[in-house]
Parts: structure tokens; C-alpha cells; sequence
């Protein structure tokens, strides 16, 4: 139990440096929209310049080679970095090694969300397990800012255990909304403002 | 000529459906039904991209989704599948030099797929069955939703698909391998292992390199085709277990859900469909475009060895990939998560990062070129999977998959990117080249509308991808209905965009029309007046 605990603390210390899912998600825009301009450009001239007059240099293989490189080193470290800057990425993944300072068991049944308390109130800092069972259909678990823009989100499978561990550094309000299609049924699974975090310094706007 | 004759007989009358060899009539009705689908996936895509906008009055939120589920498989079974089979029985035995194994077979495939993929999607139109292509369980088996008999004549719609896809599978394999009459024994064996990569492999291993029997696009279809046969048997055995509780239901049996464990079927589910989205599509794609590049330059293939290794690398990737699309089911073991979700995943970027780097050097190495349409076509679907590959392998991340899995984000910039300007930019550069060849010197009745093709095809795919990915990333779902205009200015630019690629549409099919004219559409359906098993008529 102490080990347990230990790691537990090593963990969360980690996890209260927590970025905004809309840092990351601007990190990724920013990156990807540049990356879209470059190769649209990319394209542009090759397009230009293969109709033109010129020398066709041979290409040799060690570029080829180096391209290659390129890609595995890129496809790669992408998955090294995130796992080393996104914080909730190695809670999820070890999330048996966490203590969670509370949990919330959700049942989800005939396109309902049954909650154990309204509003679910989290205190500033709190590490929190969502423990979601579906009865029924595949839904999603997702909560959600009052913009609509996106904290996270789980898929709910009936027969299993669906949990996610969450930490909570930023007070606001959240939504809770099915995010799998569950048939045309599960389109209004809207819980609205059903998890609230108290006691923070910042809001999460 | 005045406008009617044109429309009548086609321009100049050039196109003259009696001097077609049957290879071609087949070969052309493929395309017509493959144009007709994708009318009907266009038409429905730009329905629900107004229907994001504002809901339509003349239609419900049951035939909404019904138009979901059967949008993306007209798409792809009625439309890309017609497309690619006609297009690989013609090109196979071109390239094999051989005629193909059979006509007869060839035929049936088309009719196949065009009665099938017409069935399910009237039956999804009738009865609003809607449990979507991903057929989470037991969600097709949901008869609180869904009617039985609607849902069992949606499945029964996609088996013919399948059943054609095998016959389509067979033609190939089998024209790959057999000896043709009165021709010298043809080592099959031998052939079997070069279409497939095996002497390939082993070449690698060889002091003295080995001759390949098999050129590198038939090998490329050959593989995906391996994929496309995995995927059959896929979707035909989750048909058949589905039709089970459906004619249950019928009956007036209730079985239990719960006998079919969801995960297990998500995983053998994934694992099928992600045979063609990651597997067949890119070696398909990538096979194609080797072919295109070098009928465009003239030239051999740039570094062919890799490129055939690399279609290897790309059969196993796409055997062991399908855990990217279940990063966000927590039950799924961490280590498939990051193995297969990520680590096997990123080597879609590698192999077709290389799949695009020899196709532009060997196009290069022609220059100058022409910018003809097969080539700017070709450089539209390059363009197409250069910047939709990355968008998929961003959110095949554990991290970045918490805060993107089902948003506007994969089905924007990954799947619709893809598709219509990666994958169907690629064809239309298949369909240009192939034209004159199909229809016997026919000549195209206007260039400008192939350029307003060209430029409205790319400007929209590009754009709708574009601001349906902006409304992801904050946090629009797919799949999803938003009747409070939450994120209309996004669903606004989205669907303008979508209305050029139908703008782009109606071009490119009038263009045809004019071309071959109406009395040309007719004879390809006609049967043949030459009795050849050639591929062009001999003069």
C-alpha cells in the first residue's frame, strides 16, 4: 500500500503541471496548418517547375535513403514526445499505479446517463476516476466545456470496464455528452453542466 | 455541331460503341456505374453538409442517418469499388500481356456490386437503418431502433458487394497465373510469388538478382488484393452473423445480445475494415501511381526494388494496424494500444512518404512535361494523401486520441482529405489517361471544364476537409447533430466547399456525356459486336 502510494504522489506531482487539452489542441494546429502550407507549396512547384525546360538531375539514392530515415524518426518521436509532454498520456496508460482522490461510478442504459450526483462536484487538484458502465449500446464519454470544445472523452463498451483518470487543475462547469454514435437515439445524450470543479485559482474558459 | 447532335452522338462524333472489344465494354460500364455512385455519395454528402447547417425540413433525423450509414459505403463499394475493379481488369492483363481469365466473371462483378451496393442503400433509404458502416455490437442488432427486415436487406446489399468483390479477386488472381490457349505452359507457381512479393523478398537475399515475372503495378494489385480477400471474409462473416439475430428477430426469437462480446468484435471488425482503409487503399494507391507516373514520363520507376519491398512492408502494416481506431476503449490492452495503435501505425507514414517520393522523381525525370489532366490529376492525389496520412497519424497518438476520437478532425482532414482528393484524384488521373484507350481515340469535348474540374475537385476537397478539421479541434463530434448552430461558421465553409467538389462533379459528367455522347452511354451497355478476347481492337 505505501509503494502504491508513493507512486501514486510521484505521479500526481507530475500530473498537477497538467497542460490544457486547448494548448495541445493549438499546438497540433499550428504545427499541422504549417505543415499543410509547406507541401501545398511543395506540390505547387514541382508542378511548376516539371513543365519547364532543365536539367533532369539524377536523384541519388542516399537521398532517398535519408527521406526514409526522416519519416521513421518523425512517424516515431512523435509518439516519444506526446507520451513525454502530454501529462494525462502516461496517467492513462498506467493508470492501475494511481490512487484516485475520487471516483464516480456512471451507468449508462436505454440513452441514459445515470449519475450518482448533480452536479459532481471536484475539489481543485483532485485526480478523478470516471468508472462508466453501459448496460446496452456502445456510447462515448466525454466532458465538455460550455463552448463545446472538448476536455476528453472515452468509448463505453457494454461487458467491460470503461475507466479514465482525470485531473483537475482549473475551475469550470462541464458537460457530460455520449460521444459514440449509439443510434439516432443517442444524439440528445446531453447531460448539461454535470460535473463542476471548485476551488481553482484559473478557470478553464 | 450544334449541341444536341453533340449530346447525341458525342464529340465529333468520334466515339463509335460498335468498334469497342468486349474488354472495353466492360472496362466503361465499371466507370458509368462507379460515376453514378459517386453522383449518389456527392449528393448525399452535400445533404448532410447542409443538414450541419441548418436541419432540413424535408427530411428527418432517422433518414439523416440513414443517409450516414449508407454515404460512406456507396462511396466506397458502389463508386471506389467499381472504379478500381474495371479499372484492374483491364490493367492486369494489359500488363500480363495476356488476355484476361474471364469475361464472363468480369461482367458478374459489376453487376454484383451495382445490384448490391443499389439494394442496401434502398433498403437504408426505405427503412432508416442506421447503425453507420462501423456497426458497433450489438448496435445493428438493436431492433428498438432498427427494423429487422429493413436492417436484414441492408446486409443482404452488401454480401452481393462482397460476392462481387470475390469474383473480382479470383479474375485477377487467376489471370495473373493461367495459361491461355494454344500459349506455352506459364510457370503459375513462380508468377503467384512474384505478384506477390515473395521472389522480391528474396532477391534481397540473392547474390544474382532474379528477373520479377510480375511488373510492379500487377504486383501492387496483387497485394492489395490479398487485403481486399481478408476483407471479404471479414465483412461476409459479421454479415452472416448479424442476418443470424435479424432472422431471429423475424421469427420472433429474442437472442441475447450479450452472447457476442463487444471488444472481441470491435477488434475482428476493425481489423477487417482497416484492411481496406489502410491496407488496400494505400497499396492499391501507391500501385497506381507507379503506374501513372511511369505512363506519364515515359520512364522506368525510380529505386523499383524498394518500392516493391516497401508494398510488402505496407501488406504486413496493414495486417497489424487496426489498434489506432480503438486508443479510446479502455479495456483494450495498452500494449496493442501502443504497438499496433501507434508504433505500427506510424510506418503509414513511412511507406507512403516513399510511395510519394518515387512517384515525383520519376516524374521528374521526364521533365519537361506536359501539364496534361492525367498529371495534374496525379498531382492532386499526391497532394491528397501528403497531407491526410499525417492528419491520421496525429490522432493514432494516445495523447492527442483523448481529445480528437470522433471529431469532425478524422473524418475532415484524414478520411475526407483522403479519399476524395488523395484516392479519387488518383482515379480521375486513371479515368483521363485511360480515356483514348478505352474509347478508341474519342475525343474530350472541352478542356476548360476539365480544368474547372481539376481546380473546384481540389479547392473543395482541401477546403471541407480544412474547416470540418478547424470544427474538430474544437471539439465538434462527428456523428453528431448540432441544432443550435453551435458551430455553423465552420459548417457554412464547409459545406460552400462541398458544393464545389459538386460543382466539380457535374463538370467532369457532363464532360463524359458530351464526349461520348448519349447514344455512346447506351451501346457500352450494349453487348459487344467483336468477338475478341483482346484488350483494343486489333487495328
Amino acid at each position: 500500500m505505501a509503494a502504491h502510494a508513493s507512486i501514486s504522489t510521484t505521479h500526481l506531482n507530475e500530473a498537477r503541471q497538467m497542460v490544457d487539452s486547448n494548448v495541445v489542441l493549438f499546438g497540433q494546429t499550428l504545427a499541422y496548418t504549417l505543415y499543410c502550407l509547406v507541401m501545398m507549396m511543395l506540390v505547387g512547384w514541382f508542378g511548376i517547375r516539371v513543365t519547364r525546360q532543365g536539367k533532369s538531375n539524377v536523384i541519388k539514392p542516399a537521398l532517398f535513403y535519408a527521406w526514409v530515415a526522416f519519416l521513421t524518426v518523425l512517424g516515431v518521436s512523435l509518439h516519444i514526445i506526446t507520451y513525454n509532454t502530454i501529462p494525462w498520456s502516461p496517467m492513462d496508460l498506467h493508470r492501475g499505479n494511481y490512487t484516485p482522490d475520487r471516483t464516480f461510478r456512471i451507468s449508462v442504459e436505454n440513452h441514459e446517463f445515470n449519475l450518482p450526483a448533480r452536479p459532481m462536484v471536484i475539489n481543485c487538484n483532485e485526480t478523478v476516476l470516471f468508472d462508466v458502465t453501459s448496460n446496452d449500446l456502445t456510447y462515448g464519454f466525454g466532458l465538455f466545456r460550455s463552448d463545446w470544445s472538448m476536455l476528453f472523452q472515452m468509448q463505453v463498451v457494454p461487458g467491460h470496464r470503461n475507466d479514465i483518470l482525470w485531473h483537475f487543475s482549473k475551475s469550470g462547469v462541464y458537460s457530460i455528452r455520449s460521444t459514440e454514435y449509439s443510434g439516432p437515439r443517442g444524439v440528445r445524450m446531453i447531460e448539461q453542466d454535470a460535473v463542476e470543479v471548485v476551488g481553482c485559482e484559473t478557470s478553464d474558459e | 455541331m450544334s449541341f444536341k447532335t453533340t449530346f447525341i452522338n458525342g464529340e465529333q462524333g468520334l466515339f463509335k460503341p460498335d468498334s469497342l472489344t468486349p474488354m472495353q465494354k466492360i472496362t466503361l460500364r465499371f466507370v458509368v456505374v462507379g460515376l453514378v455512385f459517386y453522383a449518389f455519395a456527392a449528393i448525399e454528402g452535400m445533404i448532410m453538409r447542409l443538414y450541419e447547417v441548418q436541419p432540413l425540413p424535408f427530411v428527418g433525423e432517422d433518414q439523416f442517418f440513414a443517409i450516414l450509414t449508407a454515404h460512406p459505403l456507396v462511396g466506397i463499394f458502389g463508386s471506389t469499388y467499381a472504379l478500381v475493379c474495371g479499372a484492374f481488369l483491364f490493367l492486369v492483363p494489359f500488363l500480363m500481356k495476356k488476355p484476361l481469365w474471364s469475361i464472363k466473371l468480369a461482367n458478374l462483378t459489376w453487376i454484383f456490386i451495382a445490384v448490391g451496393t443499389l439494394l442496401f442503400w434502398s433498403a437504408g433509404f426505405l427503412s432508416h437503418y442506421a447503425p453507420l458502416y462501423t456497426l458497433y455490437w450489438p448496435l445493428p442488432a438493436d431492433f428498438t431502433q432498427f427494423s429487422a427486415v429493413g436492417g436484414a436487406f441492408f446486409i443482404l446489399g452488401i454480401a452481393l458487394v462482397m460476392v462481387g468483390s470475390a469474383l473480382f479477386l479470383i479474375n485477377v488472381f487467376k489471370t495473373i497465373t493461367y495459361t491461355p490457349e494454344g500459349w506455352d505452359k506459364q510457370p503459375a507457381g513462380a508468377l503467384l510469388g512474384s505478384a506477390l512479393g515473395l521472389s522480391g523478398i528474396a532477391n534481397f537475399f540473392r547474390r544474382k538478382k532474379k528477373e520479377h515475372l510480375v511488373p510492379l503495378p500487377v504486383a501492387a494489385i496483387a497485394r492489395g488484393s490479398v487485403d481486399m480477400a481478408l476483407n471479404t471474409v471479414v465483412i461476409l462473416f459479421t454479415g452472416v452473423l448479424i442476418l443470424v439475430f435479424m432472422v431471429a428477430a423475424i421469427l420472433g426469437f429474442d437472442l441475447r445480445e450479450s452472447a457476442i462480446d463487444a471488444l472481441l468484435y470491435k477488434n475482428w471488425f476493425w481489423w477487417g475494415l482497416d484492411l481496406i482503409a489502410d491496407g488496400l487503399v494505400l497499396i492499391f494507391v501507391a500501385g497506381t501511381w507507379y503506374l501513372l507516373a511511369t505512363m506519364i514520363s515515359g520512364k522506368d520507376l525510380y529505386m523499383q526494388n524498394v518500392a516493391r519491398a516497401a508494398l510488402f512492408v505496407e501488406l504486413i502494416v496493414s495486417w497489424t494496424v487496426w489498434s489506432h481506431h480503438l486508443l479510446s476503449d479502455q479495456a483494450q490492452p495498452a500494449i496493442l494500444k501502443v504497438i499496433s495503435g501507434e508504433m505500427v501505425t506510424a510506418f503509414e507514414l513511412i511507406t507512403q512518404g516513399l510511395a510519394f517520393f518515387i512517384t515525383l522523381v520519376t516524374l521528374w525525370s521526364a521533365r519537361p512535361l506536359k501539364m496534361t489532366n492525367e498529371l495534374k490529376f496525379l498531382l492532386g492525389g499526391l497532394l491528397g494523401f501528403a497531407l491526410a496520412v499525417p492528419a491520421g497519424i496525429m490522432q493514432a497518438d494516445v495523447g492527442l486520441n483523448r481529445i480528437l476520437h470522433n471529431t469532425q478532425w478524422i473524418v475532415g482532414p484524414h478520411v475526407h482529405v483522403a479519399i476524395l482528393v488523395g484516392l479519387t484524384m488518383t482515379l480521375y488521373s486513371a479515368v483521363y489517361i485511360l480515356f483514348p484507350i478505352l474509347t478508341n481515340g474519342a475525343k474530350l469535348y472541352s478542356q476548360k471544364l476539365a480544368d474547372i474540374h481539376f481546380w473546384c475537385h481540389l479547392l473543395g476537397g482541401i477546403g471541407m476537409g480544412a474547416f470540418m478539421g478547424m470544427a474538430g479541434l474544437q471539439g465538434m463530434l462527428r456523428r453528431a447533430l448540432y441544432v443550435n448552430g453551435e458551430f455553423n461558421t465552420y459548417m457554412i465553409l464547409a459545406a460552400l466547399s462541398g458544393s464545389l467538389i459538386l460543382i466539380a462533379f457535374f463538370a467532369f459528367f457532363f464532360n463524359i456525356v458530351m464526349s461520348v455522347g448519349l447514344k455512346g452511354v447506351i451501346g457500352i451497355f450494349l453487348p459487344a459486336k467483336l468477338k475478341t478476347k483482346d484488350l483494343v481492337p486489333a487495328s
